[in-house]
């Protein structure tokens, strides 16, 4: 599905990547740990394709194809998607007029017909139910005056109604109140499917309780020092990543 | 000392000697305003760099030649002007044609006036003598303005819109204003609106005219609100691309009252939006927006007087300006609060969107504030658009293009979101989408 080989990336000078690998299978859900500082949203921003940063070396393969060579959008609709950590807000742009945008750009770019406009109602309703997502904020502005959690909730509607291969998870659960990181994780984990992997990039256990990923990684200084299972997560919560600040040097 | 005199320009020489064949066929009740509108004109001359006001937008060198007042146009050449002009078209309308400056009865709904409405074509009124004339003028500001007195001056046709008090007026009156012609024209309406205490009416105006042209309208409307009434005004500059396109705005706002105007600019090579704000009355409230979608070579200035003359009123400007190839882009607001207008409220905003580096945009706010329970404030921003929400909307998969056009829609739309009327707030939305669509 995702196989990142050797990439080396800076932004003003700061070498921040350092010959990262990583590799995620199809329907695999890949957990990223790691201390503050150690390049985890940089790597998320890479492969989503955003501009500040220079990727010096390596290669992005989503099902063999180098992601690099993409932009933004094209990703997108090549199947990426990322939950920003920090979602935008965007006013004067209905939410509803939003996400009917993206779908329809994905599916023209895809080379596929518009939704019917009956189609995308019942999608969205059927979505924002599961999300707990009142309708009321269906018709605000994209993230005007919305709380943390509701930005959050709205970027897995976003995910589940655009249907991505790949998605990454950054620091989803920053923000998020044990009520609303249950809601957000049921709806992770009814997109999880054959065909569709996760990348779920977090500082702490307690999302890996809600979202039980299959394989654990700990990134340092720009690298993956250390893969394992999802035992590998609990570890960390109680030794802390002291040990590994050392590794990657 | 001698008296030092500007050398009048080409412009300045031909306004005279038309206005010199002009008087010849004025009433005499009009005489009077008249020749004293052109005298002061007469003693400013078209407005240059050196007058303050005009500091932006210099007058004197965009209007090179005075264009010929024009006639008013065979119905066929009328006909096929108003048949041609699509702004607004959509909307349920009673509607008031206007072509090349005049209005053509035969085109406009004048036997279809909605109940509570009088409308009195302003030749008619001024050859009866209307006392509804009286209330020409209103803001006693536009004495000092070159671009109003020019218009008094050679005042060629109009209309007298008059509301009863009480009246609440569902139907929109618009008027459509059309120009056509193969050589440079230049236009003087004048349309009065008042409405009587509490009533509520809405306006439409929309402008358009033949590219490549550079004609010369200057329009101006002047609205006086009894107390407690309710006037909505909503306007479409799409004149022709060499237009050099003049307007202006009054209202003399009474008790209680309140007015919406939008004021959207696509057209002209250049063009000036003159809004003037009397708040006569307790407790008035104004609402006043504009938006301004400017191509490559193009100049739109907004200006602005709300003059605070009575307690309690509050006063909303908002104006947004983007801003395309090397346009540019002219915003002047000026709140003045007299020593009796405790508690008023103004709050003045000029945003601008830039998407390229060669426009300009000049921003110039002004307070005179002599009462000292009042809460004003002014703010100016101008910048490209957010990268970081471009690149949150490409990462959902839209194209830049299509990206950079949503955030130019809802850069604009908060300016038109006051807009009441449904189907003119749609019909805005949808010449915003046009100007991207053509901008590709």
């Amino acid at each position: 599905m995702l196989e990142i080989k050797n990439l080396v990336v800076q932004i003003e000078d700061n070498r921040i990547l350092n010959g990262l690998n990583l590799t995620v299978n199809d329907g695999e859900v890949a957990a990223i740990m790691g201390p503050n500082g150690s390049g985890k949203s940089t790597l998320s921003y890479v492969i989503a394709g955003k501009a500040d940063y220079e990727v010096l070396d390596g290669e992005i393969l989503l099902d063999g194809n180098n992601v690099l060579d993409m932009s933004p959008d094209e990703r997108a609709a090549a199947g990426l998607f990322l939950a920003f950590q920090y979602p935008l807000e965007i006013p004067g742009v209905g939410t509803m007029t939003f996400l009917k945008a993206c779908i329809n750009a994905q599916r023209r770019t895809r080379g596929e017909g518009e939704i019917s406009t009956p189609d995308f109602i019942r999608k969205v309703n059927a979505a924002a139910d599961k999300l707990e997502i009142e309708k009321d904020m269906l018709k605000r502005a994209l993230n005007v005056g919305f709380s943390g959690g509701e930005k959050k909730r709205m970027e897995i509607l976003q995910m589940a109604l655009l249907e991505p291969k790949f998605c990454v998870l950054d620091e989803t659960d920053s923000g998020l109140d044990i009520d609303a990181l249950r809601i957000v994780s049921e709806g992770v984990n009814a997109l999880r499917a054959q065909g569709r992997s996760f990348l779920v990039i977090t500082h702490y256990q307690r999302l890996l309780d809600h979202i039980v990923p299959d394989t654990v990684h700990v990134m340092s200084k720009g690298l993956i020092v250390k893969t394992g299972g999802k035992e590998l997560a609990l570890e960390l919560e109680k030794s802390g990543y002291a040990d590994y600040r050392s590794e990657a040097a | 000392m001698a008296d030092i005199q500007n050398l009048r320009s080409a412009a300045e020489t031909g306004l005279s000697s038309l206005f010199e064949s002009a008087r010849q066929s004025f009433a005499s009740e009009e005489k009077i305003s008249r020749e004293e509108a052109f005298k002061f004109f007469e003693a400013t001359g078209l407005p240059s760099r050196r007058v303050e006001a005009f500091k932006y937008t210099d007058l004197r060198a965009a209007i090179e030649d005075a264009a010929h007042p024009a006639e008013k146009p065979s119905l066929e050449v009328a006909k096929a002007a108003a048949n041609a002009a699509t702004a607004f078209v959509g909307i349920e309308a009673v509607r008031l044609t206007f072509v090349n400056g005049h209005l053509i009865g035969e085109l406009s709904d004048l036997d279809r006036v909605p109940a509570g409405v009088t409308v009195t074509p302003l030749n008619e009124a001024m050859s009866q003598g209307d006392p509804l004339l009286k209330q020409l003028a209103p803001v006693a500001q536009t004495r000092e303005n070159p671009i109003y007195q020019l218009n008094t001056a050679f005042l060629a046709d109009g209309a007298l819109i008059s509301v009863e008090a009480g009246a609440k007026v569902e139907m929109p009156i618009h008027l459509r204003f059309v120009g056509t012609g193969e050589t440079a024209f230049s236009t003087a309406t004048r349309v009065l609106v008042t409405l009587g205490e509490g009533a509520e009416f809405s306006f439409l105006e929309s402008h358009e005219g033949p590219d490549g042209i550079a004609y010369q309208p200057n329009d101006v409307v002047d609205t006086v609100i009894a107390d407690g009434a309710n006037l909505h005004h909503t306007r479409l500059n799409r004149e022709g691309d060499k237009a050099i396109a003049l307007s202006t705005i009054t209202a003399r706002l009474g008790a209680g009252s309140n007015i919406e105007s939008v004021n959207l600019v696509f057209g002209g090579v250049l063009s000036r939006h003159q809004i003037y704000l009397h708040f006569a009355g307790e407790n008035a409230t104004a609402t006043v927006n504009g938006a301004a979608m400017l191509g490559d070579g193009r100049l739109a200035d907004s200006t602005l007087l709300a003059d605070h003359a009575a307690v309690g009123g509050v006063s909303r400007e908002m104006f947004k300006t983007v801003i395309d190839g090397d346009s540019t882009g002219v915003f002047q607001g000026k709140i003045i609060v007299r020593q009796a207008a405790q508690k008023t409220d103004g709050k003045m905003k000029s945003d601008c969107l830039l998407l390229t580096d060669d426009g300009q945009m000049m921003n110039k706010p002004e307070l005179e504030i002599f009462a000292d329970d009042v809460a004003c404030g002014h703010g100016a921003t101008c910048g490209a658009p957010d990268e970081d929400l471009l690149f949150y909307l490409m990462a959902r998969g839209l194209p830049k293009p299509v990206a950079e056009s949503l955030l130019v829609q809802a850069f604009v739309g908060e300016a038109i979101e006051s807009v009441t009327h449904e189907g003119a707030r749609e019909a805005l939305i949808g010449e915003v989408e046009g100007w991207l669509r053509a901008r590709g």
